[in-house]
């Protein structure tokens, strides 16, 4: 260790203050934080400080996520290979992750060189520290994509969510939305047929006959049986965007970040009761004599873990920087993208999966949440202060 | 009349190192000193060259926009020297104390039956004056201001803090002297707050309202007292006094002289005596700790979460009364960031084990733990910050130097000391303190 740091040093040399490389010691300085937690000491302020620093609470947010990952790369290949006839007595695991894998890994690989180079870039430009969120970013691009998109569609995406979506807002902590959406939101609708309809989700769909692929809110769309059961559903045995089929191992992740307190329970916990509420008022349509569909009527339990709703909640919707910010903020903007979530996903055929509108919908909203919340406190401020004036004038 | 506070949310740090129980009368210092910047906002005009003999209680130095705050030699001596910093700005002034102190004589003055005028007259002349401050603003109280009330808070929850408690033990009948002339400075009321180890010694002082407080720190800044008791508002003033110097004043009304005697706690992981140490006020750091303290041990006049780094051989701050000694943290760890990993540092987020062992004490290092990045993680500042404030979107404010906003918000019942906790949890490395300091004088100059 004291070897790596000495030669780190002496590599630093040309990147100090007043030499050759300054203007790239951002990019330096990336790795070398990577490595090293660095020897910076208070100056102003507390003398002490908290353990905690945002390499730490991004890279818990990867952890968290990593359970989804490692399912939706098993998942990917599985679905594809179960309904060839040559593993038709079953798929032994490793077939299924590598095939899965094969696809996903350069997915990634695209979305972090490409991010990660962008934000290099503005970092030197604009003479500031590499910022860690996009570790987070950059990995749930791929994770919400449909497994068969084009590396270079990835990448145009990627693009379009770091410069548009955050870095012209001003780089991390400024955004509005939420960037990994954004880049969904984009690839959905620049190249919708490969972001939606019945062919995309599993694997070679689209090549082989007699291959199918469907996503559970596809088929009640269109009105089709759904041949799964709600097991089928929680355990994420079906067709879907890459990591958000597994209900299961979403929620192990939402554990992770609800007991590091990295990702806020109030908005997961609200969120679901909003998708619950408003999947429950169709469920009861019926009983007020009005004839549903057969997605108004698909049982709420089921609703909240079908599609990308479970995904988006736990791992979107919590990003801190476009939620609301404020504890009664949280509440309010939670349970709001459940409860539109539901509503767009039933209302709505064109899109059958509402979560990402939702919560793009309830980011541009956050900051309105927020000033109401906050001029609440205000105005108890100004109550305070009137009565104090009628005394001191009596 | 005693009215119990509980406050809910804050951070209690265990640290290593704390002070024992037991008072030692310190040497007497070659040298003392009063610093001027440890008055926010005071611009010293002197009085005195350098050269001149002066008594204790005599004035050194006045402040140039309120000339009845008048700042005096705690000891008798010699004023040795000047120290300027950039701009000719005063930073300390030094004098050389003669082997036993004479004092200026104030005259004695009953404070519980004489005039209000003649306590307030007596209180700015001899110095005294200084160790009121007003809120808003944590600045030098104005003589000129009539306050709403009083605040005196003996509850000690800072990390490593002299324990107000057992402090004012021994002090107890200049105490409630002290507390006789400060109602006369208000119509309103005194009030004062206790711990369970300040409740025993003060329970029976006179002509205060009670506050028994309880919880987990900021619960013993004053501030937060203030917020729950009878917040400020706009245009508002309230004072309060450091309850160890509570005494100074009253034996001020008891003898007529000015002794500012301080009992200071030295405390933190790298202090060999922890102890307390009976001090006159200004004094030299070396005559507590020596003036052999290696560099790679960060002095500090005050807590570990508000006090001002000070060199060896330097002296006291004038409102502090402990100094802390913990390492320097200038070295590198490989592999920092990891969660779960490297939980000897404590952290009040649960991405380390810390919170496992919540009785454990911990020996942290002025480390920064990390770099400074932009705003991300909400909902942090709230845990730690007990106030009807929101706290991310006041500092938002000043670093926006929105009056309006920052009026709005509260700004007008907060003071620096209460964002401590911000600077230590907040995961973006942000210097709260600091931003909030430059937001009261924003307001300062903006509002007044």
């Amino acid at each position: 260790m004291e070897w790596i740091r000495q030669r780190l040093d002496k590599f630093k040399e040309p990147f100090g203050k007043g030499k050759k490389l300054e203007k790239y010691a951002p990019a330096f300085n990336a790795l070398d934080t990577f490595l090293f937690t660095p020897n910076h000491t208070t100056k102003t302020g507390a003398h002490i400080r908290d353990g905690v620093d945002l390499k730490r609470t991004m890279i818990t947010v990867v952890l968290a996520l990593i359970p989804a990952l490692i399912f939706g790369m098993w998942n990917g290949g599985y679905q594809y290979l179960h309904q060839l006839p040559e593993y038709a007595d079953g798929v032994p695991f490793m077939d299924a992750f590598l095939e899965g894998a094969s696809k996903i890994v350069p997915m990634i690989i695209v979305s972090y060189v490409i991010g990660l180079g962008i934000e290099f870039a503005f970092a030197i430009f604009r003479g500031h520290e590499v910022n860690e969120g996009y570790l987070v970013t950059g990995l749930l691009i791929p994770m919400i994509m449909p497994i068969d998109i084009p590396l270079w569609m990835v990448g145009v995406a990627v693009v379009f969510s770091v410069i548009i979506g955050k870095e012209a807002f001003g780089g991390t902590g400024m955004n509005i939305l939420n960037p990994a959406l954004t880049a969904r939101a984009f690839a959905f609708f620049a190249y919708p047929t490969y972001m939606s309809g019945n062919t995309v989700w599993v694997h070679n769909a689209y090549e082989i006959d007699g291959v199918s692929g469907e996503t559970i809110l596809g088929k009640l769309a269109s009105g089709t049986d759904v041949p799964y059961n709600t097991m089928d559903m929680f355990s994420g045995l079906i067709p879907g965007s890459i990591a958000e089929t597994s209900t299961i191992c979403i929620l192990a992740g939402g554990l992770i970040l609800m007991l590091t307190k990295v990702g806020s329970w109030r908005i997961i916990v609200s969120g679901f009761i909003g998708a619950a509420v408003m999947a429950f008022i169709f469920n009861s349509l019926p009983s007020l004599g009005v004839e549903g569909n057969d997605l108004t009527n698909f049982p709420w339990y089921n609703h909240l873990v079908i599609g990308g709703l479970a995904f988006g909640i736990v791992f979107m919707a919590t990003d801190p920087v476009s939620a609301a910010q404020t504890m009664k903020g949280k509440w309010i903007y939670g349970f709001l993208i459940g409860f539109f979530a539901i509503m767009i996903r039933i209302f709505n055929p064109a899109y059958p999966e509402g979560i990402m509108l939702a919560i793009l919908l309830m980011n541009v909203f956050a900051p309105v949440i927020d000033h109401y919340v906050v001029q609440g406190n205000v105005k108890k401020r100004k109550k305070r202060l009137a009565t104090v004036k009628e005394v001191k004038t009596a | 009349m005693s009215k119990d506070i509980r406050i809910k949310r804050g951070l209690t740090l265990r640290l290593k190192g704390e002070a024992e129980k037991q008072i030692v009368e310190a040497p007497r210092s070659k040298t003392y000193a009063i610093k001027p910047p440890d008055f926010h906002s005071v611009v010293p005009k002197m009085v005195l060259k350098e050269g001149a003999k002066v008594l204790a209680g005599d004035e050194i130095f006045f402040s140039k926009y309120t000339e009845e705050v008048r700042f005096t030699s705690p000891v008798s001596g010699t004023l040795k020297e000047i120290k300027r910093a950039e701009k000719r700005r005063i930073v300390e002034v030094i004098i050389e104390a003669d082997a036993t102190d004479s004092y200026k004589d104030f005259g004695k003055l009953n404070a519980a039956t004489a005039p209000a005028e003649a306590v307030k007259e007596k209180i700015l002349a001899s110095g005294c004056g200084a160790f009121i401050m007003q809120r808003p603003y944590d600045i030098v109280a104005d003589p000129k201001d009539t306050p709403k009330a009083i605040f005196i808070s003996a509850v000690t929850t800072a990390p490593l803090a002299a324990d107000l408690g057992f402090v004012l033990k021994d002090k107890v009948k200049a105490f409630q002297e002290g507390i006789y002339a400060l109602q006369k400075l208000t119509p309103g009321k005194v009030h004062l707050s206790v711990d369970d180890s300040s409740y025993p010694v003060l329970k029976d002082i006179q002509g205060v309202e009670l506050h028994k407080v309880s919880g987990p720190h900021p619960a013993g800044n004053v501030g937060v007292q203030i917020h729950e008791i009878d917040p400020v508002n706009a245009g508002e003033r309230v004072w309060v006094v450091g309850a160890d110097h509570v005494p100074v004043i009253g034996n001020l009304f008891l003898t007529g002289y000015f002794q500012p005697k301080k009992t200071i706690a030295v405390a933190g992981s790298e202090a060999k005596d922890r102890k307390y140490y009976e001090v006159i006020l200004g004094a030299n750091s070396a005559d507590l700790i020596g003036n052999q303290i290696p560099d790679d041990v960060r002095i500090i006049s005050g807590d570990v979460l508000t006090g001002d780094q000070i060199s060896n051989n330097h002296y006291l701050g004038f409102y502090h009364n402990t100094l802390t000694l913990i390492p320097e943290g200038n070295n590198y760890r490989m592999f920092g960031w990891l969660p779960f990993t490297y939980n000897n540092i404590h952290s009040n987020s649960k991405t380390s084990l810390s919170w496992l062992f919540p009785n454990k004490k911990y020996e942290p290092t002025t480390n920064l733990n990390g770099e400074e990045r932009a705003l991300v993680v909400t909902g942090e500042m709230e845990e730690v910050f007990p106030m009807d404030i929101y706290p991310m979107q006041l500092l938002k404010a000043c670093m926006a130097g929105d009056i309006e906003k920052m009026e709005n918000l509260g700004i007008y019942e907060v003071a620096p000391e209460d964002f401590a906790l911000i600077d230590y949890v907040n995961t973006s490395k942000l210097e709260a303190q600091e931003i909030i300091r430059l937001g009261l004088d924003l307001m300062i100059t903006e509002v007044g």
